[in-house]
Protein backbone atom coordinates (compact mmCIF):
# COMPACT_ATOMS: atom_id res chain seq x y z
CA UNK A 1 0.00 0.00 0.00
CA UNK A 2 1.15 3.74 -0.88
CA UNK A 3 -0.44 6.65 0.34
CA UNK A 4 1.35 10.16 -0.48
CA UNK A 5 0.03 13.52 0.73
CA UNK A 6 2.13 16.29 -1.42
CA UNK A 7 2.05 19.32 -3.03
CA UNK A 8 4.04 18.22 -5.83
CA UNK A 9 2.30 16.58 -8.94
CA UNK A 10 2.48 13.01 -9.43
CA UNK A 11 3.03 10.81 -12.82
CA UNK A 12 0.42 8.40 -13.79
CA UNK A 13 2.13 6.31 -15.98
CA UNK A 14 5.32 5.86 -13.48
CA UNK A 15 3.05 5.17 -10.39
CA UNK A 16 1.04 2.61 -12.92
CA UNK A 17 4.15 0.77 -13.70
CA UNK A 18 5.23 0.57 -10.19
CA UNK A 19 2.45 -1.36 -9.44
CA UNK A 20 2.39 -3.37 -12.52
CA UNK A 21 5.96 -4.55 -11.45
CA UNK A 22 5.40 -5.28 -8.07
CA UNK A 23 3.41 -9.04 -8.19
CA UNK A 24 3.48 -11.05 -10.89
CA UNK A 25 -0.29 -12.09 -10.41
CA UNK A 26 -1.71 -8.59 -11.12
CA UNK A 27 -4.38 -9.16 -14.36
CA UNK A 28 -5.80 -5.74 -13.79
CA UNK A 29 -4.58 -2.05 -12.99
CA UNK A 30 -7.69 0.29 -12.18
CA UNK A 31 -7.22 3.99 -11.72
CA UNK A 32 -8.82 7.10 -11.27
CA UNK A 33 -7.59 10.43 -11.60
CA UNK A 34 -9.35 13.58 -10.55
CA UNK A 35 -8.91 17.15 -11.73
CA UNK A 36 -9.45 20.73 -11.09
CA UNK A 37 -12.19 21.70 -12.92
CA UNK A 38 -14.03 24.61 -14.06
CA UNK A 39 -17.57 24.76 -11.52
CA UNK A 40 -19.36 27.97 -12.35
CA UNK A 41 -18.99 30.48 -14.50
CA UNK A 42 -17.18 32.56 -12.43
CA UNK A 43 -13.81 31.35 -14.18
CA UNK A 44 -11.57 29.51 -11.22
CA UNK A 45 -8.11 31.24 -11.32
CA UNK A 46 -6.72 28.87 -8.62
CA UNK A 47 -7.70 26.30 -6.07
CA UNK A 48 -6.24 26.09 -2.59
CA UNK A 49 -6.37 22.44 -1.26
CA UNK A 50 -5.94 22.25 3.05
CA UNK A 51 -5.67 19.18 5.07
CA UNK A 52 -5.46 18.16 8.48
CA UNK A 53 -1.94 16.50 8.55
CA UNK A 54 -1.51 13.13 10.62
CA UNK A 55 -5.46 12.73 10.27
CA UNK A 56 -5.47 13.17 6.79
CA UNK A 57 -3.12 9.96 6.37
CA UNK A 58 -4.51 7.56 9.05
CA UNK A 59 -8.01 8.23 7.38
CA UNK A 60 -6.06 7.07 3.85
CA UNK A 61 -4.79 4.10 5.17
CA UNK A 62 -8.10 3.20 6.82
CA UNK A 63 -10.00 3.49 3.42
CA UNK A 64 -7.12 1.62 1.45
CA UNK A 65 -7.33 -0.91 4.29
CA UNK A 66 -11.30 -1.40 4.33
CA UNK A 67 -10.79 -1.97 0.49
CA UNK A 68 -7.93 -4.57 0.84
CA UNK A 69 -10.16 -6.49 3.63
CA UNK A 70 -13.14 -6.28 1.56
CA UNK A 71 -12.62 -7.05 -2.22
CA UNK A 72 -9.71 -9.36 -3.59
CA UNK A 73 -7.50 -6.98 -4.37
CA UNK A 74 -3.76 -6.98 -4.59
CA UNK A 75 -2.02 -3.44 -3.91
CA UNK A 76 -3.53 0.27 -3.49
CA UNK A 77 -1.61 3.40 -4.28
CA UNK A 78 -3.04 6.54 -3.24
CA UNK A 79 -1.40 10.11 -3.92
CA UNK A 80 -3.52 13.21 -3.09
CA UNK A 81 -2.20 16.92 -3.87
CA UNK A 82 -2.38 20.02 -1.39
CA UNK A 83 -1.28 23.71 -1.65
CA UNK A 84 -2.42 25.66 -4.58
CA UNK A 85 -3.42 23.78 -8.00
CA UNK A 86 -4.39 25.54 -11.15
CA UNK A 87 -7.25 24.73 -13.93
CA UNK A 88 -6.51 20.83 -15.42
CA UNK A 89 -4.33 19.92 -12.57
CA UNK A 90 -3.67 16.89 -10.99
CA UNK A 91 -5.87 16.09 -7.67
CA UNK A 92 -5.75 13.28 -6.86
CA UNK A 93 -4.53 9.48 -8.19
CA UNK A 94 -6.20 6.59 -7.29
CA UNK A 95 -4.88 2.87 -8.42
CA UNK A 96 -5.84 -0.87 -7.58
CA UNK A 97 -4.61 -3.79 -8.46
CA UNK A 98 -6.02 -7.39 -8.39
CA UNK A 99 -6.35 -10.54 -10.46
CA UNK A 100 -9.32 -9.62 -12.48
CA UNK A 101 -10.69 -6.32 -13.35
CA UNK A 102 -14.18 -6.75 -11.54
CA UNK A 103 -12.83 -6.31 -7.68
CA UNK A 104 -10.28 -3.29 -8.79
CA UNK A 105 -12.97 -1.57 -10.59
CA UNK A 106 -15.08 -1.90 -7.26
CA UNK A 107 -12.57 -1.57 -4.97
CA UNK A 108 -11.49 1.98 -6.73
CA UNK A 109 -14.15 3.66 -6.77
CA UNK A 110 -15.47 2.33 -3.39
CA UNK A 111 -11.74 4.41 -2.10
CA UNK A 112 -12.67 7.73 -3.68
CA UNK A 113 -16.33 8.06 -3.02
CA UNK A 114 -15.14 6.96 0.84
CA UNK A 115 -12.18 9.41 0.53
CA UNK A 116 -14.45 12.12 -0.39
CA UNK A 117 -16.70 11.91 2.35
CA UNK A 118 -14.00 10.84 5.06
CA UNK A 119 -10.44 12.40 4.52
CA UNK A 120 -9.89 15.24 6.29
CA UNK A 121 -9.30 17.82 2.98
CA UNK A 122 -10.98 21.23 2.41
CA UNK A 123 -11.14 22.87 -1.34
CA UNK A 124 -11.11 26.67 -1.31
CA UNK A 125 -11.63 28.20 -5.12
CA UNK A 126 -10.21 31.68 -5.60
CA UNK A 127 -11.76 33.36 -9.06
CA UNK A 128 -11.89 36.89 -10.55
CA UNK A 129 -14.77 38.16 -8.24
CA UNK A 130 -12.84 36.46 -4.85
CA UNK A 131 -12.66 33.38 -2.88
CA UNK A 132 -14.95 31.02 -1.50
CA UNK A 133 -14.85 27.59 0.33
CA UNK A 134 -15.91 24.37 -1.59
CA UNK A 135 -19.65 23.49 0.21
CA UNK A 136 -19.90 19.73 0.42
CA UNK A 137 -22.20 17.71 -1.73
CA UNK A 138 -25.29 15.53 -0.65
CA UNK A 139 -24.33 13.18 -3.93
CA UNK A 140 -21.39 12.30 -2.61
CA UNK A 141 -22.69 10.99 1.30
CA UNK A 142 -25.08 9.33 -1.05
CA UNK A 143 -22.03 7.92 -3.31
CA UNK A 144 -20.63 6.48 -0.16
CA UNK A 145 -23.39 5.28 1.77
CA UNK A 146 -24.03 3.09 -1.04
CA UNK A 147 -21.56 0.91 0.08
CA UNK A 148 -22.27 0.26 3.62
CA UNK A 149 -22.54 -3.17 4.69
CA UNK A 150 -26.39 -4.35 5.05
CA UNK A 151 -27.33 -6.59 8.34
CA UNK B 1 -8.24 18.85 32.27
CA UNK B 2 -5.75 20.33 29.21
CA UNK B 3 -6.55 19.48 25.92
CA UNK B 4 -5.40 20.71 22.07
CA UNK B 5 -7.80 22.23 20.02
CA UNK B 6 -7.35 22.82 16.59
CA UNK B 7 -9.48 24.71 13.71
CA UNK B 8 -9.49 23.95 10.03
CA UNK B 9 -11.02 25.87 6.57
CA UNK B 10 -13.80 28.35 6.90
CA UNK B 11 -13.99 27.58 10.94
CA UNK B 12 -10.24 28.51 11.35
CA UNK B 13 -11.15 31.83 9.15
CA UNK B 14 -13.88 32.56 11.63
CA UNK B 15 -12.15 32.18 15.21
CA UNK B 16 -8.54 33.55 13.45
CA UNK B 17 -6.37 31.10 14.74
CA UNK B 18 -5.58 27.59 13.77
CA UNK B 19 -4.83 25.90 16.94
CA UNK B 20 -4.93 26.33 20.97
CA UNK B 21 -4.47 24.37 24.35
CA UNK B 22 -7.17 24.73 26.95
CA UNK B 23 -7.85 24.21 30.46
CA UNK B 24 -11.73 22.42 30.73
CA UNK B 25 -13.54 22.96 33.36
CA UNK B 26 -15.44 19.64 34.71
CA UNK B 27 -18.29 20.16 33.12
CA UNK B 28 -16.99 19.67 29.98
CA UNK B 29 -16.81 16.04 29.01
CA UNK B 30 -18.18 15.51 25.44
CA UNK B 31 -18.01 17.46 22.06
CA UNK B 32 -21.30 18.80 22.55
CA UNK B 33 -20.43 20.24 26.15
CA UNK B 34 -17.06 21.66 24.73
CA UNK B 35 -19.29 23.34 21.78
CA UNK B 36 -21.58 24.68 24.33
CA UNK B 37 -18.50 26.41 26.25
CA UNK B 38 -16.83 28.03 23.41
CA UNK B 39 -20.19 29.46 22.30
CA UNK B 40 -19.52 31.59 25.48
CA UNK B 41 -16.93 32.82 23.54
CA UNK B 42 -18.70 35.73 21.25
CA UNK B 43 -20.77 35.90 18.75
CA UNK B 44 -18.41 34.60 16.54
CA UNK B 45 -17.95 31.56 18.53
CA UNK B 46 -22.12 31.06 19.11
CA UNK B 47 -22.68 31.40 15.33
CA UNK B 48 -20.13 28.92 14.36
CA UNK B 49 -21.49 25.98 16.67
CA UNK B 50 -25.24 26.81 16.67
CA UNK B 51 -25.26 27.95 13.22
CA UNK B 52 -26.83 26.30 10.24
CA UNK B 53 -23.62 25.46 9.02
CA UNK B 54 -22.64 21.78 10.41
CA UNK B 55 -19.27 21.22 12.34
CA UNK B 56 -17.57 17.76 12.25
CA UNK B 57 -15.26 16.94 14.84
CA UNK B 58 -12.66 14.30 15.38
CA UNK B 59 -10.61 13.35 18.35
CA UNK B 60 -6.88 12.28 18.19
CA UNK B 61 -7.31 12.07 14.37
CA UNK B 62 -10.80 10.03 14.33
CA UNK B 63 -14.01 11.12 13.07
CA UNK B 64 -16.50 11.20 16.63
CA UNK B 65 -20.01 12.23 17.24
CA UNK B 66 -21.21 14.79 19.56
CA UNK B 67 -20.91 12.50 22.39
CA UNK B 68 -17.73 11.19 22.14
CA UNK B 69 -16.19 11.82 25.59
CA UNK B 70 -13.16 13.96 25.84
CA UNK B 71 -9.95 12.66 27.78
CA UNK B 72 -7.17 15.02 29.09
CA UNK B 73 -4.64 15.40 26.71
CA UNK B 74 -6.85 14.87 23.64
CA UNK B 75 -6.33 16.29 20.53
CA UNK B 76 -9.59 17.53 19.42
CA UNK B 77 -10.39 19.11 15.99
CA UNK B 78 -13.38 21.00 14.72
CA UNK B 79 -13.89 21.34 10.91
CA UNK B 80 -16.90 21.65 8.02
CA UNK B 81 -17.44 18.58 6.37
CA UNK B 82 -14.80 17.42 4.05
CA UNK B 83 -14.56 18.39 0.00
CA UNK B 84 -11.18 16.62 -1.43
CA UNK B 85 -10.74 14.35 -3.72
Amino acid sequence: MKILVQSEDFDVSDELNLLRQSSPNIGAVVSFVGLVRELNEDAIQTLTLEHYPGMTEKSLHEIAQQALTRWDVLDVTIIHRVGTLRLQDQIVLVAVTSAHRHNAFLACEFIMDYLKTQAPFWKKEHTQHGEHWVEAKSIDDKASQRWELKN
Amino acid sequence: MKIKVLYFARIKEAVNYSSEEVDLPESVTNITTLKQWLSLRGETWNRLFNGDQVVRAAINHTLVDNLASIQTGDEVAFFPPVTGG
